[in-house]
């Protein structure tokens, strides 16, 4: 493992253009292992793009510079910072018909990890991790997010992140969506997560999740930039009163 | 004409691994160019009935008088010149069933495709044609118990001729369309099944078709009579070397499928980028049989196939599976026909395809209902995956209905291999060219587990040389 004073996950001045719109303007954050910031803010401001945009994504441009461990990962591509421990949960999960969960998730977990893992030894673990989930065994044949309802999709994405143990977890919306069964689940993976050192962030809109996973840091997101950062009592401040008091110029934009 | 798309457009290795070509030292080959004489020389040299002699000259004829089709891809097939081919070439002088006998030269090509291999594994009964002949051919005892017969067409035609005679061309007739006519003109080769009643063939039974000469045309024919209650499952599979030159093979099948019976005939053809394939394949099911084609197109330059069924008896089912490959510089006109004439007749037609490059994919289907064939129900499904920005799909779904009675379903999707499959699979830690050969082998996944599981590892194999050097 790494240095244990490094942070797990930082960025500095980081800026995301789509086309030649500037939509994320200067963002720093930094992570600890086993921490968990929230990111939250009003529809459109900026936030999911800043999650891709750190993951990766091909469609945006990103300025800035962006580390996992203390190791500069700005310029590699998606597939190379999940294999050096990065991981984004999606908010909207892409199909890939004809793809077994099973069989993508093999795939991935020996891309991830460097070396594959043998067959049997990987089916227990998927499913007792499918089992901490409530999932049905049978979740594993089916089709990779083909067909899924929005909580199926959800807790897959949760999954995966359990199986792929990453170092540092961008969670995009991933209490979007949710009856309260599928969130307190959610919510239960992500404890699990940090209390096995992984460092997330988790993008949101609502303080619901919140409920159950208590976040370290909140920070509050508004036209590309973080405007207000805090403890906890930040969201439930948020809760009831909305984004407006905070920075009024920037609540109408983007 | 047109330059000729070369192995290194079409897959990495298919030059090595089938694009090989042995010397042409033959026993026997007709001159160049199609005519009378030559027609008459085929006949002669396998010493046929008269009444197959006439139907081979009368068939040139309608050949002759027949314009090219003025659809699919015209511009590709007026390229063919007909008198650049030679329409029947033999290798060896005769047919062996032992593989030791097959010369040496020959031997070693089906040695190198892993024939006798796969004949040991898991086939039931194995012919392999090399150029226009079989020149091996073997079938296990009990089968030959059952009473189940299965040969090359010629020997068919000599050893069963009157069973032969009731069938031939009963389902695909001479003037059906002008490569039927060449075929039936020029057929060599193809296999012959006999399969009793209520007799189960239980593992399948296989043809492979190699085509080594240059300008060379191969003309199988097949016919497989599946009697009442009868069930049996063909494969074929096809190479070619890889020629600066076209070849041309157009084969015509025909299936007949009594009362109760059930076949089904699986297609694994990797043709090399200088073959025109253009194929008819048809079959009759009466009442209460069961018709599947599992047709997978890989390679060729032209293809233009579409496997039909015509559904005579009550509630006979059709079915129609297929894929295709269009790699750069290739075009995959493949398709499916459905004719309802019997009342609850039932039909299923599911058509993907793939364009990478500058290739092209074209769905062309036809399902018609006869007037009276009430309650029949009819799906087809058409799903096109574009790889690249120059890669092109086209979808031309016919729908003739007559009837009121009937459930008619249809759907058809393109979609592109997308960067946003690309960036959710990435970032899972898959690499790019891993990523998309993942979401190319799950676009045909649903055609892939149809097939026995030696076929499905090829096919999975062949899909990844295919896309091999898409990076980009």
């Amino acid at each position: 493992m790494s240095d244990s004073s490094q942070p797990v996950f930082s960025c500095k001045d980081v800026h995301v253009w789509i086309a030649d719109k500037e939509v994320v303007k200067g963002v720093d954050l930094e992570i600890s292992a086993g921490e968990i910031h929230a990111i939250m803010g009003p529809n459109g401001s900026g936030k999911s793009t800043l999650a891709n945009a750190l993951m990766g994504h091909p469609a945006y441009t990103l300025e800035g510079t962006v580390k996992l461990a203390g190791e500069d990962v700005t310029s590699l591509s998606p597939d190379e910072k999940a294999r050096k421990g990065m991981f984004l949960a999606f908010q909207y999960p892409v199909a890939v018909p004809g793809v077994t969960v099973a069989s993508f998730l093999r795939a991935a977990v020996s891309a991830v990890r460097g070396t594959e893992t043998p067959v049997r030894e990987f089916r227990k673990e998927l499913l007792s991790r499918m089992e901490d989930l409530a999932m049905d065994p049978a979740f594993a044949g089916r089709y990779l997010n083909d067909g899924f309802s929005g909580g199926e999709k959800k807790r897959l994405e949760i999954l995966q992140l359990l199986m792929l143990k990453p170092r540092f977890a961008l969670l995009d919306e991933t209490d979007s969506g949710l009856d309260i069964d599928a969130l307190k689940v959610v919510a239960e993976g992500i404890n699990a997560a940090a209390s096995q050192d992984v460092g997330m962030v988790l993008v949101t809109h609502y303080q619901r999740l919140l409920n159950y996973v208590r976040p370290h840091v909140v920070h509050v997101f508004m036209d590309g930039r973080i405007v207000r950062t805090g403890g906890p009592e930040l969201a439930l401040e948020l809760e009831e009163r909305g984004y407006d008091w905070l920075e009024p110029a920037a609540a109408g934009g983007v | 004409m047109a330059s000729t798309p070369k192995v290194a457009d079409i897959g990495t290795d298919y030059g090595q691994r089938y694009g090989f070509h042995d010397p042409e030292e033959y026993f026997m080959r007709t001159p160049k160019g199609l005519s009378h004489e030559v027609v008459e020389a085929i006949s002669r040299l396998k010493k046929e009935p008269e009444w197959m002699r006439e139907f081979r000259h009368k068939a040139l004829d309608i050949f002759l008088a027949k314009p090219m089709p003025t659809w699919g891809d015209t511009q590709m097939l007026s390229e063919i010149d007909f008198d650049d081919i030679t329409y029947y070439v033999r290798a060896t002088e005769k047919q062996e069933t032992s593989w030791e006998d097959v010369p040496e030269n020959v031997k070693r090509t089906f040695d190198r495709l892993g024939i006798p291999e796969a004949e040991r594994k898991f086939l039931a009964g194995v012919s392999a044609q090399y150029e226009s002949e079989v020149v091996y051919h073997s079938v296990k005892e009990e089968l030959t118990k059952q009473g189940v017969i299965f040969l090359d067409m010629d020997s068919g035609l000599r050893e069963h001729e009157e069973l032969v005679r009731k069938h031939f061309a009963t389902v695909i007739p001479i003037a059906d369309n002008k490569f039927a006519a060449l075929n039936s003109a020029v057929w060599s080769g193809g296999s012959f099944i006999y399969v009793p009643k209520n007799t189960e063939v239980a593992i399948p039974l296989q043809a492979y078709f190699r085509i080594n000469a240059e300008r060379m045309g191969q003309f199988e024919r097949t016919l497989i009579i599946a009697d009442e209650g009868a069930k049996v499952h063909y494969i074929e599979g096809c190479t070619a070397p890889v020629y600066s030159t076209n070849s041309l093979h157009s084969a015509v099948v025909e299936l007949i499928a009594m009362k109760g019976a059930r076949i089904r005939y699986t297609t694994i053809q990797n043709w090399s980028n200088n073959i025109y394939n253009l194929v008819t394949k048809r079959a009759v099911a009466w009442e209460d049989a069961v018709v599947e084609w599992v047709d997978g197109n890989l390679g060729s330059k032209l293809t233009m196939k579409y496997p039909a069924v015509i559904l005579k008896g009550e509630r006979a089912h059709g079915e129609v599976l297929s894929i295709a490959f269009a790699g750069p510089g290739q075009h995959q006109d493949a398709g499916a026909k459905m004719t309802h004439l019997a009342p609850n007749t039932t039909s299923k037609i599911t058509s993907k395809s793939i364009s990478k490059g500058t290739g092209r994919a074209t769905y062309r289907g036809l399902v018609k209902v006869r007037k009276g064939a009430s309650g029949c129900k009819t799906s087809v499904q058409c799903d096109a995956l574009l790889i690249g920005e120059a890669a092109r799909t086209d979808t031309y779904p016919t729908m003739e209905i007559a009837e009121d009675q009937v459930r008619v379903e249809h759907e058809a999707r393109v979609s592109k291999l997308g960067d946003e499959q690309l960036f959710y699979l990435r970032s899972r830690g898959l690499k790019d060219d891993q990523a998309r050969l993942m979401i190319v082998n799950g676009f045909i996944e649903p055609f892939v587990k149809e097939l026995p599981m030696e076929y499905a590892v090829e096919l999975n194999r062949l899909i990844e040389l295919e896309m091999e050097g898409s990076v980009g």
